[in-house]
């Protein structure tokens, strides 16, 4: 069979203000401009999965374990939360749509059925998007 | 490998025609996109860059800064104008797939002078059923 991807999409929001390392509130605004203040966005995931579907069932994987594993990995970890606040990932970092799509990305890649990850796009909104690829 | 892709639109009118081909050579290759007059579209932009994600800001290249950019090397160039008029055009029909190499060659130094980021690839929307994309391949 040849390699098949399926690709689930998910919608999340959440407030976030980027915040660097070191940085005081001063030099964040210089930085960052208005992405220091306090602001939110509705994100869109886009996960790809990769695989042979199986010659039993006809699925790459089953949709509802991957559901599952978005459900559980992102949208309860971010939906109507605080990225800085509520969530341990952007102490250090600030939560750009290049962090955050790496943070999303580890937590896929632990998450799926080894190999399965092909690759994911995270909107920030319509105008502007991040790929990961394996 | 981590991309990030802004999108950005402009209205600009072509008209489908070689100077160098006669009115018929011109309305059999290119039918009702070689009307003299023009007609017009509003072009969608998707922009990719590559490169780094910095330590300190998280990025690979503030949005602003890509903003900047694409408004300077495309925006100023060719937003609500004949492309026929335009430099770029002066030795090329204005296809579509014309336009998007010389949207890459026009962006790609511009974004390399931001310093550490690349362009990838650019995507053009010339309406919502024709795309076209130059630059590595995905």
């Amino acid at each position: 069979m040849p390699l098949v991807r399926l690709t689930r999409a998910i919608e999340f929001s959440a407030s976030l203000r980027y915040r660097a390392a070191g940085l005081s509130d001063g030099e964040n605004r210089e930085v960052f401009g208005l992405a220091a203040e306090q602001h939110g966005h509705n994100y869109r995931l886009e996960v790809t999965v990769k695989g042979e579907p199986d010659p039993r069932t006809g699925m790459v994987m089953n949709l509802v374990d991957l559901k599952a594993i978005l459900e559980r990995e992102v949208m309860g970890r971010f939906d109507h939360r605080d990225l800085n606040a509520d969530t341990d990932f952007f102490k250090d970092i600030p939560p750009t749509p290049e962090n955050l799509a790496a943070v999303i990305h580890e937590l896929l890649v632990d998450a799926l059925p080894a190999g399965r990850f092909d690759r994911l796009r995270l909107y920030q909104d319509a105008d502007l998007y991040v790929d990961v690829v394996d | 490998m981590i991309e990030l892709t802004r999108c950005y639109r402009l209205p600009a009118a072509h008209v489908l025609a070689n100077p160098r081909l006669s009115d018929a050579e011109n309305d059999e290759i290119f039918g009702k996109c070689a009307n003299e007059h023009g007609h017009g579209h509003n072009y969608g932009f998707d922009v990719t860059v590559t490169g780094e994600v910095d330590s300190t800001t998280g990025q690979i290249l503030a949005p602003e800064r890509l903003d900047a950019v694409f408004e300077a090397a495309i925006a100023k160039r060719y937003s609500h104008r004949l492309l026929n008029e335009c430099e770029a055009f002066e030795a090329l029909v204005p296809t579509t797939e014309n336009f998007a190499k010389i949207v890459y060659d026009d962006l790609a130094p511009a974004i390399a002078a931001e310093g550490g980021v690349e362009l990838v690839r650019v995507r053009l929307t010339e309406t919502p059923r024709n795309f076209f994309e130059y630059g590595d391949e995905r």
